[in-house]
């Protein structure tokens, strides 16, 4: 289940993309030069960094995480607009809450990016999570319902993840 | 430049300035500390985006050749939003900061503390 390079040269495919793909950023350009500077920097970086790196769970479905990324951005902007209406609208309708969501998801990769994907979408903020890494602790700007919350939160991110990750 | 294109990125600018504006008044405006949370974590990410997207298209348009390293911006802001939300809601627990009274499931606030699992006989697990 994990990942494993495939060339001894190459120890980080996706570190060494997104690296090369970062300088372009950086420079803004696409110049000779740095498209040769940044290939010696995205080919030279992971292979002194990356006896440093721990292990991480391959990705099984790679594809998905473009369909994940794109369902996160499209819900970012309808908490950002349900956020600014609940914050513009009277303070004491607001019920916030405290809670557990139990984790199916095992590894501190997926756990992480569960726990982002949390406190970037619908008014919650992911706070702690177990020793255990049972449980993630949650908390609700406002809510009616909090099994309809967990039953969300499992189904539209836990969901997929697990997909992506097959655990 | 045209009307058109001072048009579309000043509504976009507009965008962007009206979501951070109010994520700062939900800063005045909420009552504690995990609340408070709230407003800059999602308010500004929205704000942040509009602000981006003028920029993206004004240097695009203005100077020939696409400008996107605007993109990276909002990459590094989609990492490091969440995390320091993280942290601070962590810190928040660990010095005991004091939720509202009607926040509801307050009595898991000593196990999260611990970083224990919840009692096992709330009704969660099945």
């Amino acid at each position: 289940m994990l990942a494993k390079p495939r060339f001894k040269w190459l120890p980080m495919p996706y570190h060494s993309i997104l690296l090369f793909v970062t300088w372009l950023l950086l420079n803004n350009t696409l110049a000779p030069g740095h498209l040769f500077l940044g290939s010696v920097l995205a080919l030279g970086i992971p292979l002194l960094t990356s006896s440093l790196s721990k292990p991480q769970p391959a990705l099984h479905k790679p594809m998905h995480t473009f369909r994940y990324a794109l369902r996160v951005l499209g819900d970012i902007v309808t908490a950002n607009l349900e956020v600014a209406i609940q914050v513009m609208g009277p303070i004491k309708n607001l019920n916030p809450g405290f809670f557990a969501v139990p984790l199916d998801l095992e590894g501190e990769l997926p756990i992480t990016l569960l726990a982002s994907t949390v406190s970037l979408t619908p008014g919650t903020v992911s706070s702690e999570v177990s020793e255990c890494r049972k449980f993630l602790y949650v908390h609700a700007l406002t809510m009616k319902n909090e099994e309809e919350l967990i039953q969300t939160i499992k189904q539209r991110y836990e969901a997929p993840l697990m997909e992506i990750f097959s655990c | 430049m045209n009307f058109l294109l001072e048009l579309i990125v000043s509504i976009f600018l507009l965008i962007g300035g009206i979501f951070i504006l109010v994520g700062s008044i939900g800063l005045v405006r909420l009552p504690d500390f995990f609340m408070r949370l709230h407003a800059p974590t999602k308010a500004t990410t929205l704000g942040m985006g509009g602000l981006l997207i003028a920029s993206m298209i004004l240097f695009t348009v203005r100077e020939s050749g696409i400008s996107v390293h605007e993109l990276l911006i909002t990459l590094f802001l989609f990492i490091t939003a969440p995390v320091s939300a993280h942290m601070m809601a962590k810190t928040a627990l660990h010095q005991k900061n004091k939720m509202i009274e009607r926040t509801t499931g307050q009595e898991l606030i000593e196990r999260a503390r611990q970083q224990k699992a919840p009692d096992v006989k709330s009704s969660l697990n099945d």
